[in-house]
């Protein structure tokens, strides 16, 4: 049998990675909340368990959500992942099945060839060995595609490919290496040998017809274990990081572990489970219609772990989520930038080498100090109503809105008292996507102090923005509901009779509607009912931004417009008569974008309500009276 | 020239307009004019003012605190900024295209650095 020091740097990385791993988790681990770590306890031993493998399976090998995003993509991650992975079962298998004692350390199953050169000249050892060429071929595709992808983006679909830090760069060199110089070092041992599979037989036996193959072979099994070492003792500080804490991940998430609003061991898990994919790159509308490329989500998290100075990354966003949704790990990114925007500033430190392996800092968890203070707002008086409309300050600003809300409303019969008629308070939502939530409070208990005193049942609002916080962050007993579902409501009573427009329209999902509150379906069954609703490019939960976001206080109002003119764009493709939104803001911020015309839900339903009769006839009867005076 | 003679010639300085430049702080305007440069738009039109939010409820003009702050009057720009809502009706109206909200916002932060003097 063969010994040989060579197999170090493998086994050094190895065991350091492993120590690691459990070292890391576990303080982690100490770091959850005692609600959260009993959560773990129990997912680890019930069905959570069984549904983080499956999700292991699928996502961490297989890559299925970036498969479905991207198949190319896909193929790369799967091929690298998976392929490895098999790698490493039918090489252990490999060297108990056929080496000379069972449970052989890994060292022996990684660097099987070079253990038993002799093996593999016929029979079922053979063929096995033909098997291992063929994996080894699927890894070695994968990483053809990398290489393509990291030199032209381009090819595999991508705008932009993420930066790499330097370690990242090192440990990339490292990664890329492992599998080239397998595969050579493998084909000098066959070469000297006269064996091996299709792959590393045949390129072995040419090599070798020219080559000193025996005498080489040694310096590419060095290469190997070389490269496997370096990978794994940089691991910890480099993107690859995300390929173990990605599993943890998973079992968190599970076991019902949530962001919650602070930074967290959750939370932290969550920022190095990132691969760096970029797929949030290519789904956000800042870079693709606004050309700004250095705050998507990658950049932010990746920030978030190196703890940069990214102020500026974390409050240039639209909040539009459009990246959550796409984010084939899963991370709450939407959640992240709220705690981080609630942080305020933060002191930047310059992280040193062996800090970044991140054992000894946690991130302390400080609200800013309270800037707005609204002690100026006198509490109402009581005025009872079965149903409140709110409409929001924006829909203040869409007067068209507010009239055909109220003709709605008229027509259906509802009872209802108009909240803000005479301009209400704001309902504290900007505030919060500012990250001043102690702020929004304040307003959130004005208004609250006000529906509760009324005894409502419903709240009506027009306005998404304001549904939202509504629903999330206020405590009522009414029932909330945005305009579209109420209208929606009111139709299938009955209460509410519309007639029928011959106007072909596309819906516009408004991110906090759609996306932020999952009202998809609503809205859509209203417009088809009143006109002809035609299916638009991006919808439901990859609708488009109409980049008029309240939750990005920095973005120029330029760069909007350009946001605006994309969205605005893809919406009329098919150049329907009109575009219908249920947001005010969208409605403001596209109708400066499009010559199509721009309508609220409520007023393309107000404008299908059949005419007042009793006017009608009453101006009718005067003419006719007038007639026959006339006569 | 005396005050008076010149008010006769209708060339003298209100007093609300004068800028007194030994009580007047530029700091906090060169900060907010660096952070948000679409400040300098801002034309005076009161745009903001008339469908602010806050200044329904109480005394809160937009138009008023962005004169403080180019006059560097800290004390009143410092109850003024703390009532707005952030609510964003002004963005909308603004005719110069002024990011409103984020004037708000930075003139509050540098608020808070100068009473820490990292001003
Ligand atoms: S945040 Fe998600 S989508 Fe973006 S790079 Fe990381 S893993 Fe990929
Ligand atoms: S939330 Fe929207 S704007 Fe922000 S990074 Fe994600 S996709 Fe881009
Ligand atoms: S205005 Fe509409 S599209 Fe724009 S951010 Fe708000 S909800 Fe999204
Ligand atoms: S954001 Fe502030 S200044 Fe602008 S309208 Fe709202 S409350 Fe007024
Ligand atoms: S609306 Fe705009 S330009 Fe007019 S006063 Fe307000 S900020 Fe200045």
């Amino acid at each position: 049998m063969n010994s040989d020091i060579f197999v170090w740097p493998f086994n050094l990385g190895l065991y350091f990675i492993l120590i690691y791993s459990v070292v890391r988790s576990t303080i982690w681990f100490r770091n959850l909340s005692r609600a959260d770590k009993l959560r773990l306890q129990r997912g680890f031993f019930g069905m959570p368990f069984m549904q983080s493998i499956r999700e292991i399976f699928m996502e961490s090998l297989l890559h299925r959500r970036i498969f479905k995003k991207n198949p190319v993509l896909g193929y790369m991650h799967m091929s690298l992942a998976f392929g490895w992975f098999l790698l490493i079962v039918f090489g252990t298998i490999e060297a108990d099945f056929f080496g000379e004692r069972h449970l052989n350390p890994p060292s022996h199953a990684i660097f099987f060839r070079w253990f038993n050169p002799e093996h593999g000249a016929s029979g079922l050892a053979a063929i096995y060995g033909h098997w291992m060429d063929f994996l080894l071929i699927f890894i070695l595709s994968g990483l053809l595609l990398a290489v393509v992808k990291r030199f032209i983006p381009g090819m595999m679909g991508m705008k932009k490919t993420t930066r790499h830090t330097w370690s990242d760069r090192i440990a990339l060199i490292s990664l890329w290496l492992i599998f080239p110089s397998r595969l050579l070092a493998e084909s000098f041992t066959c070469g000297a040998h006269g064996n091996g599979g299709f792959l590393t037989g045949n390129l072995g036996a040419a090599l070798a017809s020219f080559l000193p193959a025996a005498d080489i072979a040694p310096y590419f099994w060095w290469l190997y274990s070389l490269s496997l070492g370096t990978f794994f003792f940089l691991l910890p500080v480099t993107r690859y990081f995300h390929i173990p804490v990605e599993l943890l991940l998973i079992f968190m998430r599970n076991s019902g572990i949530t962001t919650a609003d602070r930074w967290s061991a959750y939370t932290e898990v969550q920022t190095h489970a990132c691969s760096s994919c970029g797929i949030c790159i290519s789904v956000c509308q800042m870079s693709r219609a606004a050309g700004i490329n250095d705050m998507q989500s990658v950049y932010f998290v990746k920030g978030l772990r190196n703890e940069r100075d990214i102020a500026a990354i974390t409050a240039n966003c639209l909040m539009c989520g459009r990246c959550d949704e796409v984010c084939p790990v899963g991370i709450e990114l939407g959640p992240l930038r709220l705690i981080e925007r609630r942080q305020g500033e933060r002191e930047v430190t310059k992280l040193k080498f062996f800090d970044r392996y991140g054992l000894m800092r946690r991130r302390e968890h400080i609200e800013r100090e309270p800037t707005q203070s609204y002690s100026y707002l006198t509490p109402e008086e009581e005025k009872p109503a079965d149903v409140l409309f709110f409409a929001g300050c924006m829909t203040h600003l869409t007067p068209s809105v507010i009239a055909a809300m109220k003709k709605i409303m008229d027509s259906a019969g509802v009872r209802y008292r108009f909240m803000d008629e005479q301009g209400g308070v704001c309902c504290g939502r900007p505030l919060m996507l500012a990250g001043r939530d102690r702020e929004a409070r304040e307003l959130i208990n004005h208004n609250s102090d006000i529906i509760w005193k009324s005894g409502a049942k419903t709240l009506v609002t027009s306005c998404p923005i304001c549904y939202k916080v509504f629903r999330e962050s206020y405590y009522l007993e009414a029932e909330v509901m945005h305009h579209s579902e109420f209208i929606n409501l009111l139709i299938e009573e009955g209460s509410l009779r519309p007639g029928y427009l011959h106007r072909r329209v596309v819906y516009h999902d408004p991110c906090d509607l759609g996306r932020g509150s999952g009202i998809y379906d609503e809205p859509r069954a209203v417009i088809s009912y009143v006109a002809e609703l035609q299916p638009v490019p991006e919808e439901r939960s990859m609708s488009l931004c109409c980049g008029g976001s309240l939750g990005n206080l920095t973005l120029s109002s330029g760069k909007r417009s350009l946001i605006a003119a994309d969205a605005a764009r893809i919406l009329t493709q098919s150049d329907p008569d009109e575009v219908i939104t249920s947001c005010p803001l969208c409605k403001k911020t596209f109708a400066k974008a499009t010559e199509t015309r721009v309508s609220d839900i409520a007023e393309l339903v107000a404008a299908a309500l059949p005419k007042p009769v009793r006017k009608t006839r009453g101006r009718a009867s005067l003419a006719a009276v007038k007639t026959v005076a006339d006569g | 020239m005396s005050e008076q003679k010149a008010n006769r010639f209708g060339f003298a300085i209100n007093r609300s307009r004068a800028i007194n430049y030994d009580t007047s702080d530029r700091k906090v305007r060169e900060y907010v004019t660096m952070r948000e440069p679409s400040f300098r738009l801002c034309f005076a039109c009161g745009g903001c003012t008339a469908t602010c939010t806050a200044g329904q409820h109480a005394s809160f003009n937009l138009r008023r605190m962005n004169t403080y702050i180019r006059r560097g009057e800290i004390d009143s720009l410092r109850e003024e900024v703390a009532r707005c809502m952030l609510c964003g009706k002004c963005l909308l109206v603004c005719p110069r295209g002024v990011n409103t909200r984020n004037v708000v916002a930075t003139t509050a932060e540098a608020l808070r650095k100068l009473d820490r003097n990292e001003l």
